[in-house]
């Protein structure tokens, strides 16, 4: 394919652009709009009549609760099968595709003869987590999820940043020192 | 009527002056700080700051502007290496000291009669009033290329170069679009200005409006704000003050605010008829005339300050060049035909 150019013209400079003052009451008109319903809408908030939309955008996040879009790649979790053990066959496919390289898998025998291995240890160090959500995409058997739609990750050490299998699984409660 | 002791006299002076300059001064260029956080957020659809709280108390912010003067004073006031440090520790005085005594200047109110004898609410009154508050206004820049050079820093000599450029390019468009509008009113007081409007009973933005736009463009750009915010250029270079900490660092800011009330103040005297309010004859109400006076002067102050931070958040920075075109091929030009203008017309008219 030959390369096109699409030639942009450039806005034409007409008399009231070029002594500023008509375009600058224009932007003013603009401010001065949002600036003026803002208030009316705040004033009407602070007097608790309803019927107006709120005169911010802002969401006040540690006081108000973070709103996460509905695809938000948010924590890991672990699937589990009907019967309760993890969907993990320890394939390692999103130990090899991660880009962090903040997976850890160490296999073992499965007790069940037609699932050749499963997870022994499976950890997710979240420190070194870019949250690229290449292990989901990568797992064959659907076991992990980015769904766990938990943000507040933080923590004073590093040791503390690392999930192991039953945390993942849900299965026990990670101990987040409280903030 | 009692011929004035020299004490009282004396003391008068000094309350109107520590009324200006505190008590308009230092009160609005505080409760700016706020205004500039809390206008901008709701024109851009923020809520801005609201945080700082005095036993759980909030006030929509207010507090914001003493916690700023909190943390500048305690501050480390650093003076790097390379710096000359009595121009350093000079500079700020300068800048800041020049903005203050402009508006000591500036006419609050008229002469008002009490107990027995006159008292004119006009700090510092002169009969050369208005060439002495354009000239201190432009003395200030002395602290900004001072500051400049004294940091020792090339960011800092670069903002100095271009507030110095800037400085001058505007000064020169401040008088000259005056030019016009003084020459109506024959004389450079500021409180004969005033008497003007109130015995033609019209404003001076009515008689000389291009006058009012180009005092109102070149006042803007001496007060070193967005859009002509060249020296500060927070994005690019940090500016002149760029080696400043602390309450030096705070002079500086505290002295665009001052300079824009002194602006405005200029504006309200000279071209929306000061302490005027119309239909009244307040020299005539004794002490509740010179409230009204003061009210009304420090009001249509406090409308233009608005208008100007509401420019301040809706204009993107000028490029140098253009900044010194609008200035030299634009602005002057255009002030110096208004002048030539007014004088046929005067001229004619009488």
């Amino acid at each position: 394919m030959a390369i096109t150019v699409k030639a942009v013209e450039r806005p034409k400079r007409t008399f009231a652009t070029e002594i500023y003052l008509v375009e600058v009451w224009k932007g003013l008109a603009l401010t001065f709009r949002h600036l003026f319903v803002n208030l009316f809408r705040h004033t009407m908030t602070a007097l608790r009549i309803g019927g107006y939309k709120a005169g911010a955008v802002t969401i006040q996040y540690p006081d108000d609760p973070a709103v996460l879009g509905k695809r938000a790649r948010t924590r890991h979790r672990l699937l589990k099968r009907d019967d309760g053990a993890p969907r993990c066959t320890a394939c390692l496919l999103c130990e090899t595709i991660c880009p962090a390289k903040c997976i850890r898998i160490t296999a073992e025998n499965a007790p069940d003869p037609k699932i050749e291995k499963r997870a022994k240890t499976f950890d997710i160090d979240l420190g070194m987590c870019v949250f690229c959500g290449y292990c989901v995409e990568a797992c064959p058997v659907d076991a992990i999820h980015m769904d766990a739609n938990q943000v507040e990750l933080s923590s004073y050490d590093r040791q503390a940043m690392i999930w192991s299998m039953p945390e993942l699984l849900g299965d026990a409660g990670k101990g987040l020192p409280k903030t | 009527m009692n011929p004035a002791l020299p004490m009282t006299d004396l003391l008068f002076t000094a309350a109107k002056v520590a009324f200006a300059v505190f008590g308009v001064g230092l009160n609005i260029a505080g409760l700016l700080g706020w205004v500039e956080r809390k206008q901008s957020a709701v024109m851009q659809d923020r809520i801005g700051a609201n945080r700082a709280s005095i036993f759980g108390i909030k006030i929509l912010g207010l507090f914001h502007p003493i916690a700023d003067a909190i943390k500048m004073l305690t501050k480390e006031d650093f003076v790097p290496k390379g710096a000359t440090k009595g121009l350093h520790a000079l500079a700020p005085m300068i800048s800041l000291g020049c903005a203050m005594f402009c508006l000591a200047a500036l006419p609050y109110g008229g002469v008002i009669e009490h107990g027995g004898r006159l008292w004119d609410l006009q700090p510092i009154a002169l009969p050369m009033g208005v060439p002495l508050v354009l000239a201190t206004l432009a003395f200030g820049v002395h602290g900004i290329v001072m500051a400049g050079y004294a940091s020792g820093s090339n960011y800092g000599l670069l903002g100095a170069l271009r507030g110095a450029a800037q400085m001058i390019a505007y000064e020169v468009c401040l008088a000259s679009s005056l030019a016009g509008i003084l020459f109506v009113y024959g004389t450079l007081d500021f409180s004969e200005a005033v008497l003007w409007q109130a015995r033609h009973g019209v404003w001076g933005i009515v008689v000389q409006p291009l006058a009012f736009i180009l005092f109102l463009t070149a006042g803007a750009a001496v007060t070193k704000r967005t859009p002509f915010d060249l020296p500060e250029g927070e994005s690019e270079i940090v500016g002149y003050h760029v080696e400043y900490s602390g309450m030096k660092f705070g002079m500086f800011l505290m002295t665009d605010f001052f300079e824009s009330i002194v602006i405005c103040g200029i504006i309200t005297a000279l071209f929306l008829g000061g302490w005027t309010i119309p239909f009244l004859e307040l020299n005539t109400m004794g002490i509740l005339g010179g409230v009204l006076m003061v009210h009304s002067f420090v009001g249509k102050m406090l409308l233009l300050l608005f208008l100007l931070m509401q420019i301040r958040w809706t204009l993107p920075r000028f490029r140098f060049d253009q900044l010194l075109d609008l200035g030299w091929k634009n602005v002057l030009p255009l002030s110096l035909i208004n002048f030539l203008v007014t004088a046929w017309v005067v001229y004619l008219w009488r």
